[in-house]
Order: C-alpha cells, then sequence, then structure tokens
C-alpha cells in the first residue's frame, strides 16, 4: 500500500477548495458573477477530484478484512488522536457522500442565485465534516466533526432556505444539539474512564451493564435525532421543506445515515447489553416510524413534506433491522441507508425540478406533467417504485433485508414493520397521480418544459446506481460482508 | 437443427423483455411500427419456442432438464439466496406456453384496437414487460425470484390499466390495482420470510425435500405457538388471493378493465390473475401438509365462484360481465387446489386462457365495432355487421359454460376442466375434505349462473334490434381518453344507419386472426388435453411438479361419482341458457321488470354487494382520519408544542414566549407519551 495518506486527501479536500474560493473571491474585487462562476467551477472540480480518489479508494480496499484500513494515526493531544480509517461499514458511506456532491453542485448550477460563493464554500466544508465523520476513528474527532457539520447544514437551510427558513433552521439546531449534549456528557465519561478514544479499543471495553445503559441512552439521543426517529423527527419535515434542493440531497443522503452509522459503530459494539436491553424500545420506535409517518405522509400537500416523512419511515426500516443483531439485518440496514441515499436524493433532485420552475411545492398545484414533460414523468416513476420498495430497484433489497433479519428474531415486529409495503405504494402512487398523471388544468403548466441536458446528467448515475445495486446487490454486500458478520459475532458473543 | 431445451427457454424467457426495452427506450425515436413489429415479433419468437418446449414435453420427445437453468446469483446473505434461474417442470411449461401464446395473440389483436392511439410503442412495451414479468414468475427457481415476477406483473398492469393516464377513473384504478395487490403482498412477503424461518432456505427444490423434516414444526408469534406449515401455507394464500382476485381481495380486478380491452385480456386470460393459481399449485408439498389452509383455500374459492357470478348476472357494461366472470372461474381453481386437485386446477387455467381472451378480444372487437361503446343496455342486433365476432363469441360462450356430452369425449373446452373440478369436489365431499361439500354446491350453483349470465351477454349484444344511438358510444369509451391525439377518429364513423341495426363495422383481420386461434383452443383444448392434464397421464405429465399425498386420491375417485353427479353441470348449464332465453331473448323488456321487482337485491348485486363503498368507509377513510390525527395532533400539537415550548423557554424564539404556558402542558404529555411507548414496550416485546 502506498504512503499517500488517502483518507486525509479525501477528507480535507473539499475544505482545501472551500477556501481556495474563498481566497481567490477575497481577493479579487472583480464582480459577483465571475467569483460565482470560479465557485460553481472550482466547486464541481474539487467534488469530482474528491469523488474519483474515494473510488480509488474503494477498488483498493480490502473486502476480505475486518480491520480499519488506510490507516492513519498522529497524535493530537492527551488520549485524542488524529486518527483515521475505513471499514466495511463506513467505505460506502464515503463514497456515497462524494459520488452526491457533484450532482448536487450541478443540481445547484442555476437554481441558486444569491451568495453563490458562500454557498458552495458552505458545501464543501459541509461535504468534509461529513466525509470525516466516516473516517474518523477516534471518538472526539468523530463527535467534533458530527456536531460540526451541523453549522454549515444550519447555515445553508437558514440562509438558500424557503419563506419559514429560520424556524426550520432553529429548529434542525435545537433538536439535533439537544440530542447531542447527552452525547458529549458520555463521550468526556468514555475518556476519563478508559483513558483512549481509539474507537476499535472501545470496541473491546467492556463497560458495566449499568453503566452502559446510560452512556447507551446518550448515544442514542443524539443518534435518533439524527436518524430521525419517532418521536424526535419533527424536525426533518420543516428542514427538508425550507431547504434547497442540494440541501435536502445532502439531509436525506448523507445526514440522516450518520445516525444510523452511529447505532452500528458504537451503540451496538461498545454497549451490546443495553442494546439487547433496549431492543423492545428501538423496535417499538422503528416500527411507530414506519407506520406513524406513512400515515403522516400519505396526508402531506406539499411534496417535499411527504418525501420527509417517507424517508423517516424508511430509515424505521434501518433501526429495526440494526437492532435484530443478526446478520441478515444488519446487512440489510447497510443496504437499506445506501439505497435510501440514491432514491431519496432522486426524489428531492426530482422535486427540485419542478420546484425550480413553478416555486412551489403544493401537491395541487400541479397535475398532467406527463403531457408536458414525459422524461420526467418516467423518471419520476422510477424513483418513485424504488421508494416502493418495488423488486428490480435498490429499495426492495434494503427493506426485505431488513424484515427478514427482524423476522428471525421477532415475528411480531415483522409483522407490522411489513404493513409498511402497503402504506408506501398507497402514498407515493396517489402522490404521483396527483402530480404527474390527469389533463393538465393549471394554465401555469401549459408551457412547462421538460428535462434538459444538465439536470438529464444529474438523474443518470442515479438512475444506473438504483437499477444495478437492484439487481446486484451483492456490489454493496460484499463490501459490507466481512465487517457486518464480525460485528454481528461480535455482538452476538458479548450477550451471551 | 439442433437447439437444446435450454436455449429455447432462454428465449421464451428473454425474447418479451428485450422487446420491451427497444419499445421503451427508443420508441420516442422509432416509427411505431418498428417498435410494434419488434415486439409483436419476438413475442411470436417467445410462443413458438414455449411451445415447440410444451408439445415436445407433451408427447414425451423432449426431456426436461433437473436443474433450473442458472443465469446470475441475485441476493446471498448467510443462506437467504436467491438465483435468478429458468426452471423447467410440468408446471413452468404450461405456464410459458399459455403466456406467451396468449400475449403474442394480445399483440397482434393490438395492431388493430389500438390504431388510433398515438402512444403505440409505450403500449407495446407495456404489454411485452407484462409477459416478461409473468414469465420470470412462472420459471422461478426460488420465493424471491417468484417474488420479482409477482410484482413485475403488478407494477406493469400498474402502468397499463392506467394507460389513458388522462382519465381520472384510469389512474384511480391502477392504483387501486397496485395497492389492493400489496395487501396480499403483505402476507406473501411474510410467507417468504416464514419459508426462510423455518428451512433456512428459500429454494423450492431444497424447501419441498425438506417438508417431511418439519411438518410439525412450530413457530413463535409473540406469545403464539403455531403449526409452521399451515401459518406459512396460509401466508402465501393471502398473496394468491390478492393476484388472483379472490373475495375480500377481489375489488381491484372489475376496475381494472380501465385498460385498454386487449390489457384485460392479457390481465384476465395468462397473466397476473392466474399467479395465484400457479403459486398454490407449486406449494403443493406445503399445502398437502397445511389441511387446515388448505380448507382456507377451498372456502375462498368457493365463495369467490359464487359471488362473483351472482354480481356477474347484474352488469351492464359488457367487460365488467366478463371481469367478474374471471373472478368467479378463478374461483373454481381455487377450490380445486384446496381439495388437493392441483392438476384440476391448472386444466382449468389452461382451458380458460383460450376462451377467457377469447371473450375479452371479442367483447373488444364489439366495442371497437361500435366505436367504444361498452353499456349492454345500448347495444343489440350487433350480430348483422359483425358476423365473425358473434361466431366467436359464441364458442366462447359455449366453451365457458362448459358444453359438452358428460361421459364422452365431446365438448367444449371448459367442458372438461370444469366438470372435473365439480366431480372432483363431489368425491372430495365423500371423503369428508372440509368445505368441499360446500364447494360443490356452490360450483354447480355458479356454473348455472356462468351459464345465465354468459347468454344474457351473448343475447342482449348481438341479438334483437340495436338500442343505442346512431353514432355509438363517446361517453366512457377508450380513445376518448386520447380523444385530444386522436381527434380524426370522429371521420370514419358516418353511420349509414337503417331502423335497428347496429351501425358497426366488422373488426379489420388483425384482430380477428388472432381470435381464430383462440378459438381453435377454446374448442380443441380439453379434448386433446384432458389426458395428459387430469387423466390417466396425468402422473408422468405432472411428475414431481406437483405433489399430492398418498391419501389423496380424489383425481382418479372423481371418475366413480354417481351419473347425477356427471350430469349435474351440463342440466344447469341449460338451465341457465333457458333462463337467458326467456328473459333476454323472449321476452324483451323481462329483465327491467325483474331487476325492478327485486329492487334492493339487484342494487345489492349492481353495487358488487357494496365492498367498494365498506372499504372505502373504513379503510381509505380511517387512514386517512388516523393520518390526519397523527400529523395534526401528534406531530403539530404533541411533539412540536414542546419542541416550541423549549424553544420559547430558552428564548429562542421570542415571539413565541405568550405560548410558554401551554409549553409547559405539552411537556407533560410528551414525557407521558414517551413514558407510554417505553412501558408499551417492554411489556410487548420481552422476549421470551
Amino acid at each position: 500500500m502506498s504512503n499517500l495518506p488517502i483518507l486525509s486527501l479525501i477528507t480535507w479536500l473539499p475544505t482545501i477548495g472551500a477556501v481556495l474560493i474563498a481566497l481567490v473571491a477575497g481577493i479579487s474585487k472583480g464582480s459577483s458573477d465571475k467569483n460565482a462562476g470560479f465557485a460553481r467551477v472550482t466547486a464541481l472540480l474539487v467534488s469530482l477530484v474528491t469523488f474519483a480518489l474515494s473510488v480509488k479508494m474503494v477498488m483498493d480496499f480490502n473486502t476480505k478484512e475486518t480491520a480499519m484500513q488506510f490507516v492513519e494515526n498522529v497524535p493530537w493531544f492527551g488520549v485524542i488522536h488524529y486518527s483515521l480509517g475505513v471499514d466495511g461499514l463506513s467505505v460506502l458511506l464515503v463514497l456515497l457522500t462524494t459520488f452526491l456532491l457533484p450532482l448536487c453542485v450541478i443540481a445547484s448550477w442555476k437554481s441558486v442565485e444569491k451568495r453563490v460563493v458562500e454557498y458552495f464554500i458552505a458545501f464543501l466544508v459541509l461535504e468534509s465534516m461529513m466525509i470525516g465523520v466516516f473516517t474518523a476513528t477516534d471518538l472526539v474527532l468523530f463527535y467534533v466533526l458530527f456536531e460540526a457539520g451541523l453549522i454549515p447544514m444550519y447555515l445553508i437551510i437558514g440562509i438558500w432556505g424557503g419563506k419559514n427558513r429560520f424556524y426550520a433552521a432553529y429548529k434542525f439546531f435545537l433538536y439535533t444539539l439537544l440530542g447531542s449534549l447527552f452525547m458529549l456528557v458520555a463521550v468526556a465519561y468514555i475518556i476519563v474512564k478508559t483513558k483512549t478514544s481509539y474507537i476499535p479499543d472501545l470496541q473491546t471495553f467492556h463497560f458495566d451493564p449499568a453503566v452502559q445503559k446510560l452512556l447507551w441512552l446518550a448515544f442514542f439521543a443524539s443518534f435518533a435525532v439524527k436518524m430521525p426517529m419517532w418521536p424526535v423527527h419533527t424536525w426533518l419535515p420543516d428542514a427538508h421543506v425550507e431547504a434547497p434542493t442540494a440541501g435536502s440531497v445532502i439531509l436525506a443522503g448523507v445526514l440522516l445515515k450518520m445516525g444510523g452509522y452511529g447505532l452500528i459503530r458504537f451503540s451496538l459494539p461498545m454497549f451490546p447489553d443495553a442494546s439487547l436491553y433496549f431492543q423492545p424500545l428501538v423496535y417499538t420506535m422503528s416500527i411507530i416510524a414506519i407506520i406513524y409517518t406513512s400515515l403522516v405522509a400519505f396526508r402531506q400537500v406539499d411534496i417535499k413534506k411527504l418525501i420527509a416523512y417517507s424517508s423517516i419511515a424508511h430509515m424505521g426500516f434501518v433501526t429495526m433491522g440494526i437492532f435484530a443483531f443478526n446478520k441478515i439485518g444488519l446487512q440489510g440496514a447497510m443496504f437499506q441507508m445506501l439505497s435510501h441515499g440514491f432514491i431519496a436524493s432522486a426524489l428531492f433532485l426530482c422535486i427540485g425540478v419542478i420546484y425550480d420552475r413553478m416555486h412551489t411545492r403544493e401537491i395541487a398545484f400541479y397535475g398532467g406533467l406527463v403531457n408536458r414533460m414525459p422524461i420526467y414523468a418516467a423518471v419520476f416513476m422510477l424513483f418513485t417504485m424504488g421508494n416502493v420498495g418495488l423488486p428490480g430497484t435498490s429499495g426492495f433489497i434494503g427493506e426485505v433485508l431488513t424484515m427478514q433479519g427482524t423476522f428471525l428474531d421477532n415475528r411480531i415486529v415483522a409483522l407490522f414493520a411489513a404493513s409498511g409495503v402497503i402504506f408506501s405504494a398507497a402514498y407515493m402512487l396517489t402522490m404521483y397521480r396527483k402530480t404527474v398523471f390527469g389533463p393538465i388544468t393549471n394554465p401555469k403548466l401549459e408551457t412547462i418544459t421538460d428535462m434538459n441536458w444538465r439536470e438529464v446528467l444529474v438523474f443518470l448515475p442515479l438512475i444506473i446506481g438504483t437499477l444495478i445495486l437492484g439487481f446486484k446487490p451483492g456490489l454493496i454486500l460484499d463490501f459490507t460482508d466481512k465487517s457486518v458478520e464480525f460485528l454481528s459475532t461480535q455482538v452476538l458473543t458479548a450477550i451471551k | 437443427m439442433n437447439v437444446t431445451v435450454e436455449t429455447l427457454a432462454l428465449i421464451v424467457v428473454f425474447a418479451p423483455v428485450i422487446g420491451a426495452i427497444i419499445a421503451g427506450l427508443f420508441g420516442r425515436v422509432l416509427p411505431a411500427k418498428v417498435s410494434m413489429t419488434v415486439t409483436t415479433g419476438l413475442l411470436m419468437v417467445a410462443a413458438a419456442s414455449a411451445i415447440t418446449i410444451f408439445i415436445g414435453y407433451w408427447d414425451k420427445s423432449l426431456v426436461l432438464p433437473d436443474e433450473p437453468i442458472r443465469i446470475f446469483k441475485w441476493i446471498d446473505v448467510a443462506g437467504f439466496t436467491s438465483t435468478w434461474s429458468i426452471r423447467l417442470d410440468a408446471i413452468s411449461v404450461v405456464m410459458m406456453a399459455v403466456v406467451t401464446s396468449v400475449s403474442s395473440m394480445v399483440h397482434l389483436y393490438s395492431w388493430g384496437y389500438m390504431s388510433d392511439d398515438p402512444f403505440k410503442p409505450r403500449f407495446f412495451a407495456y404489454l411485452s414487460l407484462f409477459t416478461f414479468a409473468m414469465l420470470s414468475l412462472v420459471t422461478a427457481a426460488d420465493f424471491m425470484q417468484l417474488f420479482f415476477g409477482w410484482e413485475g406483473v403488478g407494477l406493469a398492469s400498474y402502468l397499463l390499466i392506467g394507460f389513458y393516464f388522462l382519465k381520472r377513473s384510469a389512474n384511480d384504478a391502477q392504483i387501486k390495482a397496485f395497492v389492493v395487490n400489496r395487501v396480499g403482498d403483505f402476507g406473501f412477503v411474510l410467507g417468504i420470510m416464514s419459508v426462510y424461518f423455518v428451512f433456512g432456505t428459500i429454494e423450492f427444490k431444497d424447501v419441498f425435500h425438506a417438508i417431511p423434516h418439519h411438518i410439525h414444526d412450530t413457530m413463535g408469534w409473540g406469545k403464539l405457538q403455531l403449526p409452521a406449515m399451515e401459518v406459512i401455507a396460509l401466508l402465501l394464500f393471502i398473496g394468491a388471493m390478492g393476484k388472483s382476485a379472490q373475495f375480500l381481495l377481489h375489488t381491484w380486478l372489475p376496475d381494472a378493465m380501465e385498460g385498454p380491452t386487449p390489457v384485460s385480456a392479457l390481465i384476465h386470460a395468462a397473466t397476473m390473475v392466474t399467479a395465484g393459481v400457479v403459486l398454490v399449485t407449486l406449494c403443493s408439498p406445503i399445502f398437502q401438509v397445511a389441511p387446515f389452509a388448505s380448507g382456507v383455500v377451498t372456502l375462498i374459492g368457493a365463495i369467490t365462484a359464487i359471488f362473483a357470478a351472482t354480481i356477474g348476472i347484474a352488469q351492464n357494461d359488457i367487460k365488467r360481465v366478463i371481469a367478474y366472470s374471471t373472478c368467479s372461474q378463478l374461483g373454481y381453481m381455487f377450490f380445486a387446489a384446496g381439495i388437493g386437485v392441483y392438476q384440476a386446477a391448472m386444466f382449468h387455467l389452461f382451458t380458460h386462457a383460450f376462451f377467457k381472451a377469447m371473450l375479452f378480444l371479442g367483447a373488444g372487437s364489439v366495442i371497437h365495432g361500435l366505436h367504444h361503446e361498452q353499456d349492454m343496455r345500448k347495444m343489440g342486433g350487433v350480430w348483422k355487421p359483425m358476423k365473425i365476432t358473434y361466431a366467436i363469441m359464441l364458442i366462447g360462450t359455449l366453451a365457458i359454460t362448459g358444453v359438452g356430452i358428460p361421459g364422452t369425449n365431446f365438448g367444449f373446452a371448459g367442458f372438461f376442466s370444469k366438470d372435473a373440478i365439480i366431480e372432483s369436489a363431489f368425491a372430495a365431499s365423500s371423503e369428508g375434505l372440509p368445505f368441499a361439500t360446500f364447494a360443490f354446491w356452490m360450483g354447480i350453483l355458479a356454473a348455472f349462473l356462468t351459464s345465465f349470465y354468459s347468454w344474457r351477454l351473448a343475447f342482449m349484444t348481438f341479438t334483437g334490434t340495436f338500442r343505442g344511438d346512431a353514432h355509438g358510444g363517446h361517453h366512457d369509451d377508450d380513445a376518448h381518453a386520447h380523444a385530444v391525439h386522436a381527434a380524426h377518429v370522429e371521420g370514419h364513423h358516418d353511420a349509414h344507419q337503417e331502423d335497428g341495426v347496429a351501425p358497426a363495422h366488422e373488426s379489420p383481420l388483425v384482430m380477428l386472426v388472432p381470435l381464430f386461434i383462440l378459438a381453435f383452443g377454446a374448442i380443441f383444448a380439453g379434448f386433446i388435453f384432458n389426458d395428459a392434464f387430469v387423466g390417466e397421464g396425468a402422473h408422468d405429465f405432472w411428475g414431481h411438479a406437483i405433489y399430492v399425498s398418498p391419501e389423496n386420491h380424489i383425481l382418479h375417485a372423481r371418475h366413480n361419482v354417481p351419473e347425477w353427479v356427471k350430469f349435474m353441470p351440463l342440466t344447469v348449464t341449460l338451465l341457465g341458457l333457458l333462463g337467458a332465453m326467456i328473459v333476454y331473448l323472449w321476452n324483451k323488456g323481462l329483465g327491467e321488470k325483474i331487476a325492478k321487482a327485486t329492487g334492493p337485491i339487484h342494487a345489492f348485486l349492481y353495487n358488487k354487494w357494496y365492498f367498494d363503498e365498506l372499504y372505502d368507509a373504513v379503510f381509505v377513510k380511517g387512514a386517512r382520519a388516523l393520518g390526519d390525527f397523527f400529523w395534526k395532533v401528534g406531530d403539530q400539537k404533541l411533539i412540536d408544542g414542546i419542541i416550541n415550548g423549549i424553544a420559547s423557554d430558552t428564548n429562542i424564539i421570542s415571539k413565541k414566549s405568550v405560548k410558554v404556558q401551554s409549553g409547559y402542558v405539552y411537556h407533560y404529555a410528551f414525557i407521558m407519551l414517551i413514558a407510554l411507548v417505553a412501558f408499551g414496550a417492554l411489556v410487548l416485546l420481552k422476549k421470551g
């Protein structure tokens, strides 16, 4: 293996790009148009190079290995190290992040008009934070990046958001902050107690079961908010509604996955007894998420809110699968997270396409889009079906594996979860009918144009990804296989 | 030529999907004729290959490979493995032949029927996709691939039912079809999971081999310990009920008439609705060790047979009559499967495919000829301008009513298969199988009603004088939805109307040829294949594909039923014909009088036992109310209430500070909610 610190490069390259944009914009007192153009192109190039680097990393990744790979480890201060590394659980989440970023940049090309420079700076910084969350192998580093990611996202919603952006941004901030405070206390306790913050070491440390419960709850508070799980989910619909399209893509595509990743990375291996103890709680919250938010989604009049609620329901499958503690459930949860990263992102981009044209997300405003936008209708249909979990799309694999994993552990929970297949079909297809089918009745839609080449370009990789993963789920499952197996045996032996 | 059966099978399954992809992706840029030729041509090739395999297998000139043809590994996690395969056995060989031959005829017919449609490439792409999904279902070697085809059929039917996307009713119908099917899938998915839970594999072969070791297994559902085989069989049957539109999950099928008529023929005859019967037959090893579940299958099948028939006699829309007839005939297939004569169920599926496709396409010919009129009350006298269609419909009617001479080998296709089922039901009732007696009598009664509504359809449509207006109907018609694009349709029916003669025209040859071919099947399929499917050759023909427990001799015992049983179906069929003649041929207007006289009963049947209204009130409205409650009360009042409360406490949102007090209320409510959930979780889900 080469000595190139590839993880540092991938993690920090976007920040370097951001600094570059800031410097150029600061020095040249030139026209803001020129700076905006520079910011766009730089952001695109930087995100593409980052993506290329992470593709190389994934290709060099050894899927037979359970330990951390591409490890970098430099003492920082005290027990805290600047240590990076990826294993089967995190490597593809890094790839997902770097894959979505260029798409976000292209999608924002025209639709963001004010403070363009700052916008792309925020996005690149956000990218670094998110990648860092998945590459950090030091608890403190993880926590810092996990929380720091809040800030650019908060700004993206608060500055480039819709009418109610302040409320949404505060709500987002408040929720996540409250969750994080508990986690901070727990992190401090862990470091004092164990004298290390290196995650692989922590995972072999045996906490006293009673302490585990408290620590588990503290971590869970933070992760549950991020997922988000019912009943700490209400920030998400508001955040989505107000966020610009690319913000929603990142929110649904990557930020939500941090919660699931946290549960898999920390809660299960570090607090196995507590995880088992709280399994019924997580199951209950997951089932409620699936049924309750699906029913709420059914009643939404705003397309973005509908998809946001649908995301919560889909994350319910993830939490359920994780807490089944078996390989199928965990594999399903990992797959569902990545698949949802494709499908939910694509759905938010679909909404962005019509929002850019009409500046409304109200379902009732639309109707009959297929008459004017046949290509759009076909693309939207594909991702609608993906969200419904149709076999042949990646959405199916995640749902069926998480359900099967849960079923092995608890039939009743799986029974409730399976009802989700009915609800998702009902709300997605109804929404699709209302927006796409029928005659055009709103005169404002009579001149709406179909997707242009730039928009098609954004969707193409997502379409290919959703279908390929639907038919060859092994592309993901082979990567996660060894790490998941390691984790599930580790947890199961700890419980026994 | 030396083509292996494997090659032929690959052609059968993949030719349609290639057509679908070409027409689907490039249909917008290619001339419509190219898409139509490619899809239809490839389906003809597929049909030719499938029939070659079928005939070869039937006359024993061809041996099927024991191992499925493996294509690629789909899912593989901890033994939860699904490999894309083509399974070749008697069931798949029969189904491949049925599906491709009916589908290729439907493709051809659509050249004429859809000639005015501006979206032909899309239509043909969907038809081919539909066919492919069904083929991957019937050739699956494991439950997951079967489910892929299962859902693929659901997707394709969704797309086709809503093909006239401007029509609100079509859009509603497509959603209904998909969602009701999903209710069935809910059971099916749980069934597959149960299979994996019990057997540790979802490959058919391994599962069926292992059954003897698991007959007495139980599985825990919460505190309940339930017999595993019964649970699996029941869950799988719920899936079958959805796809095959059985009683309670039948509501989508009549509404699926909103699709273009060729689609109705495809859905009702060969694909989709037969999937449930195939599933139960395929899983005969499971159902044979699940007597309770089999009893349920018999019961639901028998209820469906009679229930749908009662509705069929009161409908006026020509397609709806045939739709309920399908529902009812599927009921026969299921109660046959329930009593363990899967062979007869498959036989009826086989013959039904021919005559039902024919009836639908014949009805389509009438609708086409009458410029998209579907209401039989506005028809009449159509025989004169449409003699060929009339002849075809009469053959179809004779076939579905099962006309033939008992004790001989003379009869139309339905005679052989339906009588085999009814006789088996009697034999089963003598052996004391649950609900067999009920099934027998319901089968007889439904046969009477089948004859009545089928002849009613024939008489109302073709005989007497024309009752419509001069220009045919344009109210509910198919093409109307696309009127914007197809305005020129108006041009060509400058009807030269005589009094009482329908202003119709005979359909073009491209629509009639498929009808002739199907007519051949409707007349001869029963006679030719009787022996192989349910006669002396049945044991050899079905081989390992169908498992019947050694104690079950019904297929043989049916030959020894009393004479009156053998003559019973023909008797009630003739009575039904007589009844229809009295009401619709000899006494004009008697039908309406009866309808009036029976007031509420007629309304009950006409309104389909009010199932749509009931489901709408309970499920649709219920889901809406619950959704609103969770949203407005749960999310906005309770959860957001406390969040805004905290926000105002900390003065982050100063404007909201007036709400501090109410905020406290929400705190309590919130804590209560959490406590409730935690408590519920601990009580309900404590492992044990």
